[in-house]
């Protein structure tokens, strides 16, 4: 999973005012009302596919690829790329409103991000739908904003088996090919992803399974790259209970050829046995799933860095006894701090343990 | 408690001699009012720039507009964005509701980078939904709060503080709206980091190009000249106007000498006695202060529409023409009366008190102290013109340009009594008669005493010669240029270009010549100006008012190899004739000529007008100067008009902008001359009070001479006679004084202020004018003083013997 829905903490109410309200509502925004939109239903049944377009009956929407390469330079690379849309006015209210190509029922936001051992690179751009300047559609499928782009390579690709992604910062650009090995994923139950005890849940899948070649260029320098990535897609309209505070999530490539997602979502003590929720997905070689409910995973801090100025846990030991799992999983760069309109950590990771391999680690709420 | 009876003593003074009283508290008022009139107008035009620079388009670096100035497409906006660049559009334009103007600033929060949304800070709460969704929330200045609650979209006004005067910020959604203006953008907000990969903008949207926009550091670069020289002139009027309270509260410490003693001889502690003085002191600084605030509201409310058109004038500043009252003017008026009243009394204060308790006066004594100073006083004044040498030979800016200017009067005000002084030993030596030696002996004598209020008229003499001859020499240089560069008899704007075509072939065989004035705002050496385009004609080689100019340069310029450039760009870049400048994003070309262009604060430059439009094929070609016979040209104009129905600022002949042009000018400079004349004024009132204080002081250096046998009558025309003397010797000194000022004015102020140098004329008339000016000012000052004196009972100047004091 990743519930990082984040930017609507910040949207709620001021954006790049984050710093003066993020203290008071901070990730727990995800948690504000939300009349007026669809909720996530145990009985959807996803197809593809139309499910990888959005779904503007929901509040908020992510297209997530989480990458790590290493380059013709001998280098471990990390490299992010999200598509985050927010709703601004409920599906049946929009119709009433006087149109215009600039009313924003849809804001649009996306992060990218090159993290290498000794430095993280982020870069962020908004826009509206004007024009089509932002957006997604399924088939082909495509999620863009400004010059920025994942697609597929060709339309009725209901599996995500060939797509490529483009970005262009500051100070990096980036563009990868990207080749599925396997089938999609649904976590939770059929891709309904539970997230608190009171009954807030979103819908998640994903496609694990990327082979991926490509190049990143650095302060001007190209670099050639292989290696994996993990494309996750979630939409909901209220994925956190009011009290949740934030969450720890990973992606894990292990060198069995499983993979694993893990999230902790930490708060919301409104609840039987505890204030943290834990749920995973453990994916056999072949791309098999096996759900597993809070309190199957552990996630443990072992130990904290500051980075930017906050206590964030870079370092991580999971236990997941159902599948003889016992890793330590540590930061390849433990300042891989977003510092985007809402901050978060993310970057990528090295397991250790019982299993050894590579993944992905995001830590948001840390204020 | 011995305090609150010496302060009743100390009191009664006051209540004896109201007039006195009423001088020292109109001293320190005017004092006080002066600098805080500078001061409000100051912060309330500082205030307005603020607002205009928390207006979101200033804070721009760099923007990105049209060629031909004409909107830019939507889809430019989005084919930009696709090609890499990060911009962020804006849309402008004014509406107006119930009479009033409204500029309405459409932008798009959605992409603009982050630090340059200055104006919703300050609202925590800032609900961005209701800011981005129909109806909207929308943010305004306090003052148009009412009338953009009535426009149609608008759910919620919320006032902001850094929304300039008059203006509505609100999603570009609502503006297209509410302009009419659907689809259109008028710039594009660069952002200050682009991506990596970016499409050249010719390849991207070859139609835009990018403007550095300076015209906010523009405007605080150029008005702080405007706010300095204010500031200046602020200083200068308190300065004088202590001359007075120190005139003042010299003579009340003078005349209550024997008060005090009494006080003390009775017991009274020294510590208690100056507590006693020191609570008076402030009591007088309180009242008198709060006075001067009230008075400086009104000075200011008086000159602030005047300060406001200049500034528009001059330099495009919007400030709002209205004044509020702000509390801090309080405090810091108070504040500056009461450092004002301390510093004036510091010494007859420390005098007083340092006085044995039986002493007599000795005023002879003082000035025989005085003069051991003098050696240091000379040190202290060549020190400082050595700093400004300095300074003028390798200091740059406005301040130090200022400084300069500064130094100079100090030091001329330092040394003003020892060579004063050095004449009247002069004269001394040349005289026979014992009344005569008499007179130099004891006019020297009285120079200490007299020497600051000299010293307040010596400063405000010259500040009116050199500010004076600074604005008489720019009006000449200016209406010398205006008729220059206004050679043809009449200018046209047609209403489109079907209609210039039509009036182009009218005109033919009508008219002398028909030169097209066409100009496009576009980049000159990166900065934001304006490219003209002029064809070939005498009136140019004849009359265009070139400062420098090349061999062969107007045929350079002609042929399209060369480009001629005001001074103002010239001295900004250190251009001179010969150097390749850039124009237009990508055209390089050499200079051939630098041209005068007062009154315009940025860049401009001329070029062959095919050139132009070979550049801005879109610059719009409707404005035309016209060449006909002088006596032709009213009939010329009426035909125009009636044939073409082009009327008001469309159809304009030559005289009617001079005089709109100089009505501007004369404008711009009506509050330099209104402090200048409240500065005289003051310094007369300086005069006046330290004449005062003398005449009750010279008793006993008087009373003598009268024993000897000169009566009363004579002796008070002798004293009227050495107050115009002395004020005439001080006008003797403050002529080169006021004319090296006007040089500094001229030669360095107006260079570093405006960008341009102004040769220097003199206005003899001027100075007798303000001579005589002078000398009646001294004379009424001297009159009643000596009409006192010679009305003094001989019985007071018996007494002088008779105390020996």
């Amino acid at each position: 999973m990743n519930v990082r829905a984040t930017w609507i903490a910040a949207l709620g109410s001021l954006w790049w005012f984050v710093a003066v309200q993020a203290g008071a509502q901070g990730y727990g925004g995800l948690g504000t009302d939300a009349q007026g939109y669809a909720f996530p239903s145990p009985q959807y049944v996803m197809q593809f596919p139309k499910d990888h377009g959005p779904h503007r009956e929901f509040r908020i929407e992510w297209w997530y690829l989480t990458a790590n390469l290493t380059g013709d330079d001998g280098r471990e690379y990390g490299v992010q790329w999200t598509l985050f849309r927010n709703a601004m006015i409920p599906p049946n209210a929009e119709t009433l409103t006087t149109a215009n190509d600039w009313s924003p029922s849809q804001l649009w936001m996306g992060h990218a991000a090159v993290t290498t051992p000794d430095a993280h690179y982020v870069s962020e751009t908004r826009a509206r739908s004007i024009l089509g300047l932002a957006g997604a559609q399924s088939n082909p499928f495509k999620a863009w904003i400004n010059d920025w782009q994942l697609a597929a390579n060709s339309s009725d690709d209901p599996n995500f088996e060939s797509l490529t992604v483009a970005a262009n910062g500051e100070k990096f650009s980036y563009h990868l090919d990207m080749k599925a090995q396997g089938p999609l994923v649904f976590h939770g139950g059929n891709g309904y992803s539970v997230k608190s005890f009171a009954g807030h849940a979103s819908h998640y899948y994903s496609q694990p399974h990327f082979k991926v070649s490509g190049s990143i260029n650095l302060a001007g320098k190209p670099v050639k790259v292989t290696g994996t990535a993990w494309l996750d897609r979630e939409w909901s309209s209220q994925p956190l209970s009011a009290d949740q505070s934030g969450w720890d999530w990973v992606s894990l490539n292990l060198n069995d050829g499983s993979k694993l997602m893990g999230y902790r979502l930490r708060g919301g003590g409104d609840v039987e046995g505890g204030e943290i929720h834990v749920s995973a997905t453990w994916i056999s070689p072949l791309g098999t799933a096996i759900s597993y409910p809070n309190g199957k995973l552990s996630m443990e801090e072992v130990s904290t860095s500051v980075v930017a100025g906050r206590s964030v846990p870079t370092a991580w030991r999971l236990k997941l006894p159902a599948k003889d799992i016992d890793i330590e999983i540590e930061a390849l760069n433990k300042n891989a701090w977003m510092a985007t309109s809402f901050p978060y950590w993310e970057g990528p990771a090295i397991i250790r343990g019982s299993h050894t391999g590579r993944g992905y680690l995001e830590m948001t709420g840390y204020e | 408690m011995t305090l609150p009876i010496a302060l009743r003593v100390l009191w009664s003074h006051w209540t004896y001699r109201p007039l006195q009283f009423f001088t020292l508290l109109v001293g320190l008022s005017l004092a006080t009012g002066l600098w805080t009139g500078v001061q409000a107008i100051n912060t309330e035009a500082r205030s307005s720039y603020d607002q205009a620079r928390a207006a979101l388009l200033p804070q721009a670096r760099q923007v990105l507009q049209r060629r031909d100035g004409q909107p830019i497409a939507v889809a430019t906006y989005v084919a930009l964005q696709q090609s890499g660049w990060r911009t962020s559009p804006v849309l402008e334009g004014k509406i107006s509701i119930a009479s009033t103007t409204i500029n309405v600033t459409g932008v798009d929060l959605v992409s603009m980078p982050r630090s340059m949304n200055r104006w919703t800070s300050g609202e925590n709460s800032f609900d961005l939904a209701g800011f981005l969704t129909d109806p909207y929330s929308v943010i305004v200045s306090a003052d148009i709060a009412e009338q953009a609650a009535t426009l149609p979209g608008v759910a919620k006004v919320i006032v902001g503080k850094n929304v300039p005067s008059a203006t509505i910020m609100t999603d570009i959604g609502l503006a297209e709206r509410l302009l009419n203006k659907s689809g259109q953008i008028s710039r594009l907000i660069v952002a200050p980091q682009q991506p990596v990969l970016q499409t050249e903008l010719q390849v991207a949207a070859p139609q835009l190009e990018r403007i550095n926009n300076q015209s906010a550091a523009d405007i605080d670069r150029l008005t702080d000249s405007f706010h300095l020289n204010l500031s200046a002139f602020g200083m200068l009027a308190f300065a004088v106007g202590l001359f007075i309270v120190q005139g003042t509260i010299n003579l009340a410490f003078e005349q209550r000498r024997t008060m005090c003693r009494t006080l003390r001889v009775l017991g009274v502690s020294l510590r208690s006695l100056a507590l006693a003085l020191l609570v008076e002191l402030l009591l007088i600084a309180v009242i008198a202060g709060a006075a001067g605030v009230v008075l400086g509201y009104f000075i200011a409310a008086l000159l602030l529409p005047d300060v406001a058109a200049t500034l528009r004038g001059l330099y495009g500043a919007q400030v709002t023409g209205d004044l509020s009252f702000r509390a801090g003017w309080w405090v810091t008026g108070l504040a500056i009366a009461i450092a004002g009243t301390l510093l004036a009394s510091f010494w007859s204060l420390q005098k007083l008190l340092r006085m044995p308790i039986l002493a007599a006066a000795q005023p002879r004594a003082w000035a025989l102290m005085t003069r051991r100073s003098t050696f240091y006083r000379m040190l202290a004044s060549g020190g400082l013109l050595v700093i400004a040498v300095a300074l003028l030979l390798w200091g740059s800016g406005l301040v130090v340009a200022f400084s300069i200017v500064a130094i100079c009067l100090l030091a001329a005000a330092l040394i003003l009594p020892d060579a004063i002084a050095f004449l009247l030993g002069a004269f001394e030596r040349f005289a026979i008669m014992p009344v005569s030696q008499w007179f130099w002996a004891d006019t020297r004598q009285q120079l200490p005493g007299l020497s600051l209020a000299l010293m307040a008229l010596l400063l405000a003499l010259a500040a009116n010669i050199g500010v004076s001859t600074m604005v008489g020499s720019f009006r000449l240089t200016f209406a010398g240029w205006l008729d220059q560069r206004l050679a043809a008899e009449l200018y046209v704007r047609a209403a489109n270009e079907a209609q210039s075509i039509k009036l182009r072939d009218w005109l033919e065989g009508r008219a002398d010549a028909v030169l097209p004035v066409w100009n496009v705002e576009s980049s000159i050496e990166g900065e934001a100006g304006r490219i003209y385009g002029f064809s070939d004609h005498a009136t140019y080689r004849n009359f265009w008012p070139m400062l420098e100019m090349l061999p062969d340069g107007w045929d350079d310029v002609a042929s399209g190899r060369a480009v001629l450039i005001n001074e103002q760009l010239a001295r900004r870049h250190g251009v001179s004739p010969g150097d390749v400048i850039r124009l237009a994003e990508n055209q390089d070309l050499p200079v051939a000529g630098i041209y005068s262009d007062y009154g315009n604060p940025r860049p401009q430059a001329m070029i062959n007008v095919d050139l132009l439009t070979g550049w801005f094929p879109n610059v719009v070609k409707t404005r035309f100067a016209i060449r006909v016979d002088a006596a032709r040209s009213q009939v010329l104009a009426d035909e125009i008009r009636q044939k073409f129905g082009l009327k008001g600022r469309n159809l304009v002949d030559q005289a009617s902008i001079k005089q709109r042009s100089l009505e501007i000018f004369e404008r711009t400079f009506t509050v330099t001359q209104a402090l200048n004349i409240l500065t005289l004024t003051v310094a007369g009132f300086a005069i006046f009070t330290s004449l005062l204080t003398q005449s009750t002081m010279r008793l006993p250096q008087l009373a003598p001479i009268w024993a000897l046998g000169l009566t009363r009558r004579q002796l008070a025309g002798l004293e009227f006679l050495r107050a115009l003397l002395l004020a005439a010797l001080t006008m003797i000194f403050a002529l080169p004084l006021g004319l090296g000022l006007a040089w500094l004015l001229l030669s360095v102020v107006n260079v570093e202020a405006f960008g341009w140098r102004l040769p220097m004329f003199l206005f003899v008339s001027d100075w007798i004018l303000l001579a005589c000016y002078g000398l009646v000012a001294t004379a009424l000052a001297a009159a009643i003083p000596a009409r006192r004196f010679s009305n003094t009972d001989p019985a007071e100047l018996v007494k002088v013997f008779a105390h020996e004091r």
